[in-house]
């Protein structure tokens, strides 16, 4: 077996920018880097990196790897697979990380079967093991009822994508130093059996739900479209936004793109107003890091009054419009 | 259009969290009691993925499970939602296999079978929500893959796959064969008709062993997984929730928003 070493990160840049989830990456690898004492790295691709390229050193990376001839964005998941490929041949890193979102979903399981690796998607905690060396990765499973920890010791490398939202993302320090190393590599164009035709994102009126200081959400209670013209109005009143469960997305009831849970977005927002939400541990994976959570739910039995902070047994129908008046005096 | 869609067998994960039990000494979760395990919801959504293909261009629809004896059951399951064929991956062999070995199992199967042009896979199993058996199948199978799927078309002989992306989606266009990972914005499954559960209660699921898709015994089992599980444990809750009550739902609501005020959150 070859000898593996070091900390990989396949990184995401944004306008120029690291992304949050890639400086949550370099939290965790910086640690388990320390804990190791080997290097940590990164892979960057897109056009105009070389300035994210030195904001990753800054945040903590030793060794950052750029590829600036392919846009990542438009980049087929198989020629991205073969970059990755190619740099886990130069790099031979013991450990991957990837973010939990929309590339590490799809890229990290197919890395994984490619390089005979082990893989552990979605997990909240890395940390290695003071005795026996071996990196102890915790994910939520069943839809987040209990965690598992796993330990992969016999098999390199481990791939790993982190959940969105478990770690701080790292600070920058512009006295730190570290290797930018640009890679040119070729791509045989005959891999890519997938064609990209177009990429949508689709128009967010107002905040981001990862930007929102107050998120008003809605599930299966709310019943239809329209009971959701209430829960935007008290977003609006309290400088938020609107999210949404699975129901309301699989029902079409409201877009898909505002879902939050474990197939969804994760988000941390100071208020998390819970309306007609039963509580399933598959969305709570998405909001369990509000600082204040407040349900609203006519069932009290309903599991949601047991993570919120606050609660109200009641329809949704009755609470919400009281609550938006004497939201609207208070802000007065 | 010829269909094979893997399907598993999973504890039923809408039950509430206070049913929901774990032996941490053997690092299992115990079947909750009374509550009969149910067909992977990701996987029954691509199930009705598959029917509404079907229903387009036709074709047939074969299911595909490896689990224990009673795994059969989610095939009749499908086939009472009006797949035509179902093949249970049954052997003692197969135990403890992890989603590597599972995906070995289920090539095995999809090789024997040969004839599609189409193998569809929930994105997840809703039990340890790993996410891994369609691509790893697909890189085994050396299928272009496209996952995450709300809708699947077929534009010129070509698959056209919308892929559901955090902030919007994408567009695919892949040849066949192909395997595709199915999410849940597909949106809700068929109810099986009465005549749909009756034939299927009556139909024998084929049953193949390690010997019948000449599984190396290298590659499955306990033994073969390249991850150990080290603890398995529920998390602990320390939140105690403040109930606002009051003679109405409107009062309640006042008395909420004043409190929200006082704690400084609005």
């Amino acid at each position: 077996m070859a000898e593996y070493k070091g900390i990989l990160i396949c990184g995401e840049v944004r306008e120029g920018k690291i992304t949050t989830i890639t400086r949550e990456l370099i939290t965790t690898g910086r640690k388990l880097s320390d804990d190791l004492n080997q290097r940590l790295s990164i892979l960057l691709i897109g056009e105009n990196i070389q300035e994210a390229a030195k904001e990753a050193v800054f945040f903590g990376v030793d060794v950052v790897y750029t590829v600036d001839d392919i846009p990542f964005a438009e980049s087929p998941p198989e020629q991205y697979l073969a970059l990755v490929s190619n740099i886990f041949q130069k790099a031979a890193p013991s450990i991957v990380l990837f973010g939990q979102a929309d590339m590490g979903r799809d890229i990290a399981p197919r890395l994984a079967a490619r390089l005979g690796a082990s893989i552990c998607m979605d997990c909240v905690e890395l940390a290695i093991d003071p005795e026996t060396r071996s990196l102890l990765q915790s994910k939520p499973v069943y839809g987040g009822n209990a965690v598992a920890v796993w330990a992969s010791d016999d098999v390199q490398p481990q791939i790993v994508t982190m959940r969105p939202r478990a770690a701080a993302p790292a600070e920058p320090d512009p006295s730190r130093e570290g290797e930018i190393l640009p890679v040119a590599v070729k791509i045989d164009e005959s891999v890519i059996k997938s064609i990209l035709i177009e990429t949508v994102k689709e128009e967010v009126k107002g905040i981001r739900l990862d930007e929102a200081k107050v998120i008003v959400a809605g599930g299966g209670g709310i019943d239809g479209k329209e009971g959701f013209e209430l829960l935007k109005e008290l977003a609006q009143i309290l400088g938020g936004t609107i999210g949404i469960t699975r129901v309301p997305c699989d029902e079409g009831w409201m877009p898909a793109g505002l879902e939050i849970g474990q197939t969804g977005h994760v988000v941390n927002p100071d208020l998390y107003v819970a309306v007609g939400i039963s509580g399933a541990p598959q969305h709570l994976a998405g909001c369990s890091g509000s600082k204040c959570l407040v349900a609203i739910n006519k069932n009290p039995e309903a599991h949601i009054f047991e993570e919120a902070d606050f609660g109200i047994v009641g329809d949704y129908r009755e609470a919400l419009p009281p609550l938006i008046e004497k939201c609207k005096a208070l802000k007065k | 259009m010829n269909i094979i869609v893997c399907v598993k067998q999973i504890p039923d994960p809408e039950i509430p969290p206070v049913k929901f039990k774990l032996d941490t000494e053997s690092r299992c979760v115990v079947p909750p009691e009374g509550i009969p395990p149910v067909i992977n919801p990701y996987d029954e959504q691509a199930v009705e993925l598959a029917l509404r293909l079907k229903e387009k261009h036709g074709g047939k629809i074969t299911i595909l499970t490896t689990g224990n004896e009673s795994a059969s059951g989610v095939v009749k399951h499908a086939l009472s939602l009006g797949a035509d064929e179902g093949i249970a991956l049954t052997d003692k062999a197969f135990e403890g296999s992890d989603s590597f070995s599972t995906a070995y199992i289920l090539s095995q199967a999809v090789r024997i079978i040969r004839d599609y042009d189409l193998v569809l896979c929930g994105r997840q199993a809703a039990d340890w929500d790993e996410s891994l058996v369609g691509a790893i199948l697909a890189e085994n199978l050396g299928l272009p893959l496209v996952t995450l799927a709300e809708t699947v078309d077929v534009v010129d002989g070509e698959l056209k796959v919308k892929r559901v992306t955090l902030d919007g989606y994408q567009v695919f266009s892949v040849s066949f064969p192909a395997l595709v990972t199915v999410s849940h914005e597909v949106g809700q499954p068929r109810l099986p008709s009465g005549w749909g559960i009756v034939s299927a209660s009556r139909r024998q699921i084929p049953v193949w062993d390690a010997k019948d898709i000449k599984a190396d015994p290298a590659k499955i089992g306990f033994d073969a997984s390249r991850r150990k599980l080290v603890k398995l444990f529920i998390p602990k809750r320390e939140k105690k929730c403040e109930m606002i009550e009051g003679k109405t739902t409107a009062e309640a609501s006042v008395k909420l928003a004043e409190r929200l005020r006082q704690e400084g959150v609005i």
